[in-house]
This record gives C-alpha cells, sequence and structure tokens, in this order.
C-alpha cells in the first residue's frame, strides 16, 4: 500500500515534467517543418513567462493558501532589475544566453528580496484584507519604475526621479530607463529553449517544496494556522518561506520575459494589476493547489485568444464562453463526479488488461 | 517529582477575572483530570499553559524549566503537547502526513537538502515515514495512513489528534474534551488508548473531560474548577463526593 502511493507521486512527477517536455518537442518539430504562424512563434516566451508565473502564484494561493492580487509586482521587479543589469553588462559578458541566465538569477533575487521585505509586514494580515496590501503593493512598484531615469556613461550609473536631461550624462553615455517609457536597448536574448528550462526549473523548486519537510508545514499553516503552531511550527518563517520563493520565481520569469522586447514599459495590462488578475484566473481555473492544471489553463487562455483571431468580434465572446465552461468542468460536483468515475473505468480497465496478458 | 507546577495562575478579560489564583501540581506519569461546569474557565487554563494567553499572574514550571509567557512554539518545544475541543486537524493532508507534522521538529533538514532531495531528505523522510507509521499504530490508524484526514470517521479524528501531539515528543499532554461527541463504545474505546499511552509512552496526561464515567474510569487525581476558582483538589474518589462539587457540577 505505501509503496504503491510513492509510486504514485513519482508517476505524476513524471507526468507533469513529460507534459512540459512533450509539449517543447512537438512544438519545435513543427516549428522545423514550418507548421507554427509567425503570431503564435512570438508567443511562445510570453506563455512561458505566464505559466512559470502561474506555477509561482500557485505556490502562495494554492499551498500557502493566501490571496495575493500583488504577483505581476514581482515580475515586474525582476523585469527592471534583470534588463538593467544586462544593458550593463551588455560589453562584458557578449554570450547572449550567459547574460540572460545571469540577468534572470538577479531578477529572482531582487524579487525575492522585495517579497521578503514586503511580507514582513503583510503576511499578518488575511483574506481580502491580504488581497487589497498586494494589489496596492504591485501598484507601489509599477508606479515608482515608472519616474525612474536611469543612465550611464564612462563615469557610472546616472540616477534622477525628474527627466532624461537632469541625468547629466556624458557624450558617450546612454539612457536606460526613461521614465513611463521603460527600459530600452535590450538584445532580444529570450528563446522557446530557455523559457522551456525555466518552467522545468519553477516545477522542480516548487513541486519538490511541496513534497519536504517545509512544503507540509507550510500546508499545515494553510489547512489550520492554530493546531500547525500548536506542534510547533513557526507560522511567520514558513509563510514568508513561501511568500519569498513565489515572488522569487515570478521574478526570474520577469528577467526573462524583459529580454524579449527591445523597449519594454511597464503598463497595468503587462505589468500592473490586469496581469495579476489574470494570473489568477489561471491559478483558479486550473484548480488552485493543482500545479499541473495551472500550466495547463495557463497554456489554453493564452493560445485560444490568438487561434480565434478569424472569429474576429466573437473572439471574446468564445474566449469567456470557454473560461465558464473550465470553471463548471473543475469545480462543479457533478463534474467532479464524473471525473472521478471515468478514472475508475479507466483504472479497471487497465487493471483487467494487465489480468488478461 | 513534580512534571508540572502551577502556581497562582490568573488572567483578566476587561473585567471578567476568567481564571484566578489557579494551582496544580503533576506528578510525573500522573492521568490528571480538569472538571468544571461550562465557562468555569478549562480551556482557559490550557490555553494558559500551552502559551495562547499570557497569564497577568503566576507561574507555569514544567520539568523545573519556566515556561511562564513563552510563545506557543517554544512552549511546544520545551514539552507540552495538546489536542483541541473542537477538532483540528490538518484535513487536505493525508493521515500519515498529519503525524509527519507532527515531528516537524523532531527530524530535521535544511530547506535545499529538500528541494534538491539530497541524501539528507531521503533519510530524514524514511525515518519520518517510519516512525508516523509506528505512531499510527499505536492509534490503529495504519490501515488509513494514505486517507485524507477530513475523510476519517468522527472517533478516529480524535485518536489522529492525541497521535499528531505525541509526535511532538511531548512531557505532559494535554486533551481537551477527548470524548466528546462519542458514543458510550468509542468512549471505553478511547479510555483504554488514553490509559495505553500513559503506560506505553510514561506520558503524562491532563485532560478536561463532562464525561463522568471517563473521567472517574481513568483520572487519579481531579481538579474541580467553578467561576475561574479551584473548587476542590484531591483523589478523584474524594473529590466525587464532595459535597460542594456535587452541588456546584453534578447536581444534587
Amino acid at each position: 500500500m505505501k509503496k504503491l502511493k510513492m509510486k504514485e507521486d513519482t508517476k505524476n512527477l513524471l507526468i507533469t515534467y513529460g507534459i512540459v517536455i512533450g509539449a517543447y518537442i512537438i512544438m519545435e518539430i513543427m516549428m522545423a517543418l514550418g507548421l507554427v504562424s509567425y503570431q503564435i512563434q512570438g508567443l511562445l516566451v510570453p506563455l512561458c513567462y505566464y505559466v512559470v508565473l502561474a506555477v509561482s502564484l500557485n505556490l502562495t494561493v494554492g499551498i500557502l493558501g493566501e490571496l495575493s492580487l500583488g504577483h505581476a509586482g514581482f515580475a515586474c521587479v525582476g523585469v527592471f532589475s534583470g534588463t538593467v543589469f544586462s544593458i550593463c553588462m551588455q560589453d562584458v559578458i557578449t554570450v547572449g544566453w550567459v547574460r540572460l541566465v545571469i540577468a534572470i538569477i538577479i531578477g529572482a533575487v531582487c524579487a525575492g528580496i522585495i517579497g521578503f521585505l514586503i511580507g514582513l509586514p503583510v503576511l499578518r494580515l488575511k483574506g481580502d484584507y491580504l488581497a487589497i496590501v498586494t494589489l496596492a503593493f504591485c501598484e507601489i512598484i509599477k508606479n515608482v519604475v515608472n519616474v525612474i531615469y536611469l543612465g550611464k556613461d564612462s563615469a557610472g550609473i546616472h540616477f534622477s526621479m525628474t527627466d532624461t536631461a537632469s541625468l547629466g550624462l556624458a557624450e558617450d553615455g546612454m539612457v536606460i530607463i526613461k521614465g513611463p517609457q521603460g527600459v530600452t536597448g535590450m538584445t532580444k536574448d529570450a528563446n522557446f529553449t530557455i523559457g522551456i528550462i525555466l518552467i522545468l526549473i519553477t516545477l522542480f523548486v516548487v513541486l519538490n517544496l511541496i513534497k519536504s519537510r517545509d512544503g507540509r508545514a507550510i500546508m499545515a499553516i494553510r489547512d489550520n494556522l492554530i493546531a500547525a503552531e500548536s506542534v510547533g511550527i513557526n507560522i511567520t518563517k514558513y509563510k514568508l518561506m513561501a511568500f519569498s520563493i513565489s515572488a522569487a520565481l515570478a521574478g526570474a520569469a520577469g528577467a526573462f520575459y524583459g529580454h524579449n522586447f527591445s523597449t519594454l514599459n511597464a503598463s497595468t495590462n503587462n505589468l500592473g494589476y490586469n496581469m495579476s488578475i489574470l494570473i489568477l484566473v489561471f491559478v483558479v481555473l486550473g484548480g488552485i493547489g493543482n500545479i499541473r492544471g495551472s500550466i495547463i489553463a495557463a497554456v489554453i487562455l493564452t493560445l485560444i485568444p490568438e487561434l480565434l483571431r478569424e472569429f474576429s468580434e466573437y473572439r471574446l465572446l468564445i474566449y469567456s464562453i470557454i473560461l465558464i465552461g473550465m470553471m463548471l468542468f473543475n469545480w462543479s460536483p457533478k463534474a467532479q463526479e464524473w471525473k472521478a468515475v471515468m478514472k475508475e473505468r479507466f483504472l479497471k480497465k487497465r487493471k483487467n488488461e494487465k489480468e488478461v496478458q | 517529582m513534580a512534571m508540572l507546577e502551577v502556581t497562582n495562575l490568573s488572567i483578566s478579560f476587561g473585567g471578567l477575572r476568567a481564571v484566578d489564583d489557579f494551582n496544580i501540581t503533576i506528578k510525573e506519569g500522573e492521568l490528571y483530570g480538569l472538571i468544571g461546569p461550562n465557562g468555569a474557565g478549562k480551556t482557559t487554563v490550557f490555553n494558559l499553559l500551552t502559551g495562547v494567553y499570557k497569564p497577568n499572574e503566576g507561574h507555569v514550571v514544567l520539568d523545573g524549566k519556566d515556561i511562564t509567557g513563552k510563545r506557543i512554539i517554544d512552549i511546544n518545544r520545551t514539552g507540552i503537547a495538546r489536542t483541541f475541543q473542537n477538532i483540528r486537524l490538518f484535513k487536505d493532508l493525508t493521515v500519515q502526513e498529519n503525524v509527519m507534522v507532527g515531528l516537524h521538529n523532531q527530524i530535521t533538514y535544511p530547506t535545499l537538502a529538500g528541494i534538491f532531495k539530497l541524501p539528507s531528505y531521503r533519510k530524514a523522510e524514511k525515518e519520518m515515514r517510519e516512525r508516523s507509521m509506528e505512531l499510527l499504530e499505536v492509534f490503529g490508524l495504519q490501515e488509513e495512513a494514505n486517507t485524507l484526514a477530513s475523510n476519517l470517521p468522527y472517533g478516529k479524528q480524535r485518536k489522529l489528534e492525541i497521535a499528531r501531539a505525541m509526535a511532538t515528543n511531548p512531557k505532559l499532554l494535554l486533551l481537551d474534551e477527548p470524548a466528546a461527541g462519542m458514543n458510550p463504545n468509542e468512549t471505553i474505546e478511547l479510555m483504554e488508548t488514553i490509559r495505553f499511552v500513559r503506560d506505553h509512552f510514561k506520558m503524562t496526561i491532563l485532560l478536561i473531560e463532562h464525561d463522568m464515567k471517563l473521567v472517574s474510569g481513568i483520572c487519579e487525581n481531579l481538579t474541580v474548577l467553578n467561576f475561574g476558582h479551584v473548587l476542590c483538589q484531591g483523589e478523584t474518589k474524594e473529590v466525587l463526593n464532595n459535597p460542594e462539587v456535587i452541588k456546584a457540577y453534578l447536581g444534587e
């Protein structure tokens, strides 16, 4: 009995990794054969970004059980810290992917630290209150980034919060962040392969964390805070741990995403409120606490608007019908019953087949 | 030797003195009962002992260590574990995982060892699984090890809560109305379990209970609380025959 369960856990892990790797191989083959349209190819990097964000947000929402609406804010930290590093290091590190990998690590560290600092006061709150405050922090981060002017020249880095002119750059200078216009001058280093590797690393961290002693402590806090404390679990430590790891992974995703454009500015749609909600939609529709579901929901809900382009004005209509359909399929009791029955039938059939053999 | 020594313990909520001048001495290996009418302050005493509330006055000494006013997790690490009046399990974890959470501070490894599945992770997890399985066997829950805790029948949920508390390797076990909501057969089974825990683990146990059959059946000594005051203290038989106790609690 015990052994059987262990095997099932490993099987589940392999299926999740397998889906990602399988999707990668199929996509690469299709691209080599020229079957993938230009629009879809352009979507692949953002897709990886969404998947990583959804999986990491599921760590906060599903595993820690706290509703966070500030996830895009951490991605925003990652975007700006990662790209600024890359632009500054353009002449020092000439190999694109090495620069990108270091930028991703820097983005993760910066977002992790910001996540830790925000988490310290914020995680004392619960439920709606926590959601509101994280939302506010996300907007603060976005707005702060929008007033930063940063430039570099031979003398070093210049910083201002008013305009480009006040940076006082020398003639060989270059503006990196132009306030509301965002960062400029990145090289487009991000590609699908690195994105898939980033997804696999995220899955590795999140799935292994859940199966460890610390993951159990985090889930125990989610299920019953008072009981968790009574068996000697340090509530603050584990809440902060889950929150900062989730923020760090979002920062890594952000740094990766930032390298997909030559210029990028922080707006509500890409690094603000709307993005946070979109990620939350992926997590809720994929199933709260269900990591594999988050991946699938992120992929389907990103690809559908593109695939529905030919329906032009009916596009949003179909999109919302699909949203409702997924919601019902994942959450209604009848659908869950049906799924359980189907699973049982499937297992029985397989068992019978085995016996015949 | 006294395992738990409480002197002059008091706490007020606003103008209400919920527990006033509470004294108790529990010897090692003793099965001690705390009874009293509803609202007498029994659960408040538990919350004071485990650090949920900080006392206004008085001292709590566990096995020679003063634990007055310490944090909940520090008190648990010093050696007090408890169960709750309304069952508090980790309902979306399996039965075995519930006990493994109890082992959290008993068997440890660093976070990174868990993420990278290093040998120290495998070794510690194996030990955790074995230790938790041993505990589950003691409480007759080994068959349900992989069931979700919320799917257990009521009586077994109570037992699982005790098993989880025992996993923290306590010196003193506090049981808050363990027989609440149980039928007579389940209560008898529970009595045997509690007695077995005491004998098998040489555990000191303090329990709150309303079921007089259980109290008179297993407790060696009793303290009766009424309106936050100690009404009577002593051997079970004497206490239950005390006219004042009968008047206040059992009914004339």
